[in-house]
């Protein structure tokens, strides 16, 4: 093999030859606009980053107390379950799916740990071990319906938002668990320590955590490229010679041990277990997720885009809070953002074309 | 397996350069059948690729040229009939069944994944991993390598057009996507390629690169196949030439047996062979 990379023919001398022909021409009448909407298809973390910004910089104006030490470490708790959740649904999400079962699966999670340690006398780490246990299988049976009986992911999670819902209220007799019986490993996760000031729990270092070990995963794995694979083109993937469904069937599995960890993290949040927390939890992590830039048609999206999402929305709703707004306009505020920011990737998009 | 090594086989990387006299098929098929319902895709269709050859695979629209091609490489599974490579039998499950034996395809309408650049559709499926405890237990991409070594093959391929192979698929052209298809096939392609309507909706200049592709890998040793609808691409290319017909192998000739005329009369029927 002596075959180095130098090149063959050295290209003669003058202009390099166009490398994406459509889209070099048409950048080459180079607008700032259009200068603008290339940097922001290539990098697709950067509207929501600058987006951020931006918000943080207007809420801070608006409301001195935006900055206050204990303001933003309230805004990261209240971010650390819904941004755990955004994992789990950007990776389902990139496979072109849509994951309804997100919330019911992480509190049906969380009532198993709080309730197998409070009330049947299970040890700590075993009760976090069977939250763990039930994430994975939930998780599971949403992949093997999506994958074997090849029902579309929405109708799939559909019903097992409802069958899981249904099936913590019976497990807990619709009881909630408080926080002082239950084991002081299982809400940990709310524990803060302090950095620079601001008080940061554990659970928040634990979502973290998982946001660097997927965006890793996702980035430098044959299991991650061929998740996006699957999103981006299913057939293609599949004549590649992509198992499609064994990468399906894994990337719900995972899903669910994200839940999982979100369900620990969310005990430590509300110093409770409660059947009935995290309704809207669904479609909030859906809500980060688009924010955060990742196509719902599959294959396109980074994972820290969806933290940045996450962020986002949280911001907002305290900063419109602390500007004395009714909870009325940070919903409305919510809805607003989703559709700008759905609006702008579509015309990030047409970069390309 | 040999991850340094520039060229991008993952089976055996033992390319026979002597022409052998056309004694056994290097890829023979008996008797395939494959319906959809009530459809009937292939009747019974035989099929011989020997070494050293291309063999061209014309036909109407509907006489299950595409058909044929997804029974032969695994993309689907057929209903009756025999698969012979190298005079072994084989039964291919999946594409990456067919691939694992050095059978490599492009099939028609392109399988790449527009989001991800070039180096990573050459390597889709097969990607190698960072050496040591990093690639093993960690799983760890090499990226670094995937891309050298696709840059190294796009050059001894010959294709010119894409020198930066980090660049999205989605923002290429068609003729340049068909490149990146086409020089994934040839890449890892040991034992046969396979091509369908590998130059369809490409200007003059790339369908002569990719003809001139297939004629390289023949001389190489590597047989194809090569599905078209483009009749002067056919007589031009091909040394043999597979006329189905109604799901069914109407004649095989040679471009100096017959003419275009004559090879488009079996084609519709008009005459036999």
């Amino acid at each position: 093999m002596t075959t180095d990379t130098a090149q063959t023919n050295p290209p003669p001398a003058g202009p390099p030859p166009a490398q994406h022909d459509l889209a070099s021409e048409f950048l080459d009448r180079s607008t700032p606009i259009s200068r603008l909407r290339n940097l922001l298809h290539r990098y697709p973390a950067l509207s929501p980053a600058i987006v951020l910004v931006v918000a943080i910089v207007i809420f801070g104006i608006i409301s001195p107390r935006f900055f206050f030490v204990n303001n933003l470490s309230l805004i990261t708790q209240q971010v650390a379950v819904v941004g755990t959740l955004a994992i789990a649904q950007t990776l389902v999400i990139l496979t072109a799916g849509i994951d309804l079962s997100v919330g019911a699966i992480m509190v049906l999670a969380s009532m198993v740990m709080a309730q197998t340690a409070a009330r049947n006398g299970v040890p700590a780490p075993l009760a976090l071990l069977l939250g763990l246990i039930v994430g994975l299988a939930a998780g599971g049976l949403n992949g093997v319906l999506v994958t074997r009986l090849k029902l579309p992911p929405f109708i799939v999670t559909l019903g097992t938002l409802n069958i899981f819902l249904a099936i913590t209220l019976l497990h807990s007799n619709s009881a909630s668990v408080v926080g002082t019986d239950i084991p002081g490993l299982i809400t940990w996760t709310g524990t803060t320590f302090p950095v620079v000031g601001v008080g940061i729990t554990y659970g928040v270092v634990l979502m973290l955590v998982l946001y660097i070990v997927m965006a890793f995963v996702m980035g430098r794995t044959a299991w991650g490229r061929h998740v996006y694979a699957v999103g981006d083109d299913k057939e293609a993937a599949r004549l590649t010679g992509i198992r499609v469904n064994r990468v399906l069937l894994s990337v719900y599995v995972v899903a669910g041990a994200i839940l999982a960890v979100g369900a620990w993290i969310q005990i430590g949040r509300a110093d409770a277990a409660s059947p009935n927390a995290g309704t809207d939890l669904n479609l909030d992590s859906i809500t980060a997720v688009v924010i955060g830039g990742t196509s719902l048609f599959g294959g396109r999206g980074t994972l820290w885009g969806s933290l940045l999402g996450a962020l986002i929305v949280g911001v907002f709703r305290n900063g419109l809070a602390l500007a004395g707004l009714d909870v009325l306009y940070q919903t409305l505020a919510v809805g607003i953002l989703v559709i700008v920011a759905v609006s702008l990737d579509q015309w990030i998009r047409k970069v390309r074309n | 397996m040999d991850q340094k090594g520039t060229k991008l086989t993952t089976t055996d990387s033992s390319r026979p350069a002597s022409t052998l006299p056309y004694t056994q098929p290097v890829l023979k098929a008996t008797g395939l059948v494959k319906t959809y319902g009530k459809v009937v895709g292939l009747d019974g269709v035989d099929i011989e690729l020997y070494q050293g050859e291309v063999l061209a695979v014309i036909g109407d629209n509907g006489a299950g040229k595409s058909t044929l091609i997804k029974c032969l490489t695994g993309a689907e599974v057929p209903d009756g009939g025999e698969i012979w490579l190298n005079g072994r039998q084989m039964s291919f499950k999946r594409p990456q069944d067919a691939k694992q034996f050095g059978v490599e395809t492009v099939y028609q309408g392109l399988a790449v994944s527009p989001a991800l650049d070039i180096a990573s559709n050459l390597y889709l499926g097969r990607e190698l991993r960072k050496p040591g405890i990093l690639g093993s237990v960690f799983r760890v991409l090499d990226s670094k390598l995937m891309r050298k070594n696709a840059k190294a093959e796009l050059d001894r391929l010959g294709i010119s057009t894409l020198q930066d192979v980090t660049v999205a698929i989605e923002n290429l052209s068609g003729g340049q996507r068909q490149a990146v298809a086409v020089a994934r096939a040839a890449a890892f392609g040991s034992k046969v390629v396979v091509l369908d309507e590998p130059t369809a909706a490409l200007g003059v200049r790339e369908t002569n690169q990719v003809l001139d592709l297939i004629r390289r890998l023949r001389d190489e040793g590597i047989p194809v196949i090569l599905v078209s609808h483009n009749m002067p691409n056919v007589f031009d290319v091909a040394d043999r030439i597979h006329i189905q017909r109604l799901g069914k192998r109407a004649a095989t000739i040679t471009p100096k047996s017959h003419n275009m005329t004559e090879a488009v009369a079996i084609m519709t029927g008009a005459a036999s062979a």
